[in-house]
């Protein structure tokens, strides 16, 4: 067989039905992850024709979008932001009863955003197919899985069929070549990438991300930068399984165990693109030289360096995003008064994000008037944040320590930011009004979120690294 | 309730034009609207924080709240339409507001499936072609799903693509849930021969 690339491979294993010139393949799903917001249609088509779930044994579903972050009250009562948010929730609660699926649901230790908590409990694995009605599905390629978003109707077909009608992309290696500085995070490096092939450069395409740069990235950073493939346009983002996905893997409740676990490694080792295997487009990038990075505008392209001037506007359209944004061009991000920060989301609510936001608010305090909410993404990372005593770095510091969910990164749940608030956020979307009506998103690094509340303005982390803290 | 929609051959209608580049998701239905369980009932909520006013008046500013552009199920729109996330609620919402096809120069790809897959025509042109109609708003045209093409007004033609399946889908109401169960025993067999099966 000709040589192939970690696409082609993970491509024709899943393929029921190869495409033809009228019809597309047919795509076999390993994995289906459910939520509340995307799901609530889904089952009633199948209840409508009378479906089961074709194989609930691969069907995990969890509540993070509608829920809200604050514990229940005095009453025992959940403070969902809205009926509809509650009626939501307890909607996919009876549909996972109905249709015999497990859900991570308030009861479970495992809660928690759908795609920090499926890796968590090693659902997530290397060659496997992985979709969800959500658009940062691309989060779970870190581990050499195909992993897109889809919308519900075809959450619908995936619920009764296990199988999803698909024309295959295109491919597109993003080689990232060097290392990346102190203080540079993997949140500046996929910031960077969108930046360089801008918010459709990936459109048709699948992103593999490989070289130098990537290969020293922990699972954690590899999920960041494939989560926001899809800020490019890319539906999917790959990183290669190597030992590093192995050791992290390894010994998950859901990942395999003890002799299956050595035959799932050799198999794993095989998925690399393989030497002559050539893609659609490719692009060469120098870690080395990529510094903090911030958005300037309302989309995840806008970005520029912290340091570096907001560029002029090209045209009125971008004119109009530098007013909404209330920036001007020539001058950098840096310095910008912050009303708000926000640390979590699927592209930053880890362990190791916490770990680096607190690592510059151990021993100082947010700067005054400014709110800062810091957001578990799952159960499980709440409780290892919580058993390192992250928390109270955080508490100590003046920020909230919320309960886990999407939260402010889609602002559904109550937790958003006022109109005209600047809000500097680990998530993935700066988009007008993503964070609440009038709000204006900066995306940045854990790092850089961190700097900011303690400045209460845009501010590099690089000045605080080195400092010493009194404690 | 079934996804299956009625067989469409053909719209024709006026075009209404939004000009902005990469009008994602959440410009189209803000994520406050997506707690419904429903399908139906989000064209009041198309486009809403541009749509209206503090005062839930229309803004005058908003294009679609012209005159002219009332009653127009042809939305032409800047580069990049639908990025962003893969809420189905964009078609849905764009749908119940009266959209029944979006001509862009490049359109993100999720969105295109969904749109498809509900009926919304999602149709990329080439930039000078796209230009065009951009700068002429408010002409009148029949797109015709057949034969993949656009009648202006002068009597010319512009020709799009479109997946063939998806036409076949289009153009005969035919259900791609139904066409996917059909396939139960290759998948059946895809299973077994991959140590799969339950």
């Amino acid at each position: 067989m000709s040589a192939r690339t970690l696409f082609d491979k993970l491509w024709d294993s899943h393929q029921v039905a190869a495409e033809s010139e009228s019809t597309p393949g047919v795509l076999y799903i390993d994995l289906h992850m459910v939520h509340e917001v995307t799901s609530p249609q889904a089952f009633d088509e199948l209840r409508s024709r009378g479906l089961k779930v074709r194989r609930p044994d691969r069907t995990l579903a969890t509540l993070d979008h509608s829920t809200p972050t604050l514990p229940p009250g005095a009453d025992g009562k959940r403070p969902y932001f809205t009926k509809e948010a509650e009626a939501q929730v307890a909607k996919l609660e009876a549909n996972v009863q109905e249709f015999g699926i497990d859900l991570m649901g308030w009861d479970s230790p495992h809660r928690g955003v759908v795609h920090v908590a499926g890796p968590e409990v090693g659902a997530t694995q290397p060659g496997m197919t992985i979709v969800c009605g959500d658009s940062h599905t691309a989060t779970h390629g870190a581990f050499g899985a195909l992993a897109f978003g889809i919308g519900t109707t075809e959450v619908g077909h995936v619920l009764a069929t296990q199988c999803l009608l698909q024309r295959k992309p295109k491919s597109f290696a993003i080689h990232v070549d060097g290392q990346l500085q102190v203080g540079v995070t993997a949140k500046d490096l996929i910031l960077h990438i969108i930046g360089k092939i801008g918010i459709a450069g990936g459109t048709g395409y699948v992103l593999e991300y490989t070289g130098e740069a990537v290969r020293a990235l922990s699972m954690e950073e590899r999920m960041t930068v494939c989560n926001m493939s899809i800020e490019a346009g890319a539906r999917a983002g790959l990183v290669a399984p190597d030992e590093t996905t192995f050791a992290w893997l390894k010994g998950r409740e859901r990942a395999p165990q003890g002799a299956a676990w050595d035959e799932a490694v050799a198999t794993w080792r095989t998925l690399t693109t393989d030497e002559g295997a050539t893609y659609d487009r490719e692009v060469r990038i120098d870690a080395s030289t990529i510094q903090p990075s911030v958005t300037y505008g309302t989309h995840p392209g806008m970005v520029v360096p912290i340091h570096a001037p907001v560029p002029a506007a090209a045209d009125a359209l971008e004119q109009r995003a530098l007013d909404y944004m209330k920036v001007t061009a020539g001058k950098p991000i840096a310095g910008e008064a912050v009303d708000v920060v926000f640390i979590g989301s699927c592209t930053n609510g880890r362990l190791s994000d916490l770990r680096a936001a607190a690592e510059i608010l151990r021993g100082r305090h947010v700067a005054e008037g400014v709110r800062m909410l810091v957001v578990p993404g799952s159960e499980q990372v709440r409780r290892e944040a919580e058993s390192e005593g992250l928390h109270e770095v955080f508490l100590n510091a003046g920020a909230e320590w919320r309960q886990p969910g999407c939260s402010m990164c889609i602002a559904m749940n109550g937790d958003m930011a006022q109109p005209g608030q600047l809000v500097v956020a680990t998530s993935n979307r700066n988009f007008e009004g993503r964070q609440g009506k009038g709000a204006r998103t900066v995306l940045a690094s854990p790092l850089v979120a961190a700097a900011s509340a303690v400045a209460g303005r845009v501010a590099d982390p690089r000045e605080y690294l080195n400092q010493e803290v009194a404690a | 309730m079934s996804t299956a929609t009625r067989p469409l051959t053909y719209v024709h209608s006026r075009t209404a034009v939004l000009r902005d580049e990469n009008i994602d998701t959440d410009r189209i239905i803000p994520a406050r609207f997506l707690t419904t369980t429903e399908r139906t009932g989000l064209g009041k909520h198309a486009f809403e924080d541009w749509r209206y006013a503090a005062d839930g008046s229309d803004n005058p500013s908003f294009p679609l709240n012209q005159p002219q552009a009332r009653g127009c199920s042809i939305l032409v729109a800047g580069r990049n339409f639908g990025c962003g996330s893969s809420r189905e609620h964009a078609p849905w919402a764009l749908l119940d507001y009266g959209i029944n096809a979006v001509i862009s120069n490049e359109i993100a790809d999720i969105f295109r499936g969904n749109a498809l897959k509900n009926g919304l025509l999602a149709i990329v042109l080439t930039d000078a072609e796209h230009r065009w109609l951009l700068d002429n708003p408010g002409i009148e045209l029949r797109i015709d799903i057949a034969s993949s093409s656009i009648r202006l007004p002068d009597g010319g033609s512009i020709h799009f693509e479109l997946e063939s399946f998806a036409r076949h889908c289009l153009l005969n109401g035919v259900d791609q849930m139904g066409f996917l169960l059909q396939q139960d025993d290759a998948i059946t067999a895809y299973e077994h021969r991959t140590e799969k099966a339950a």
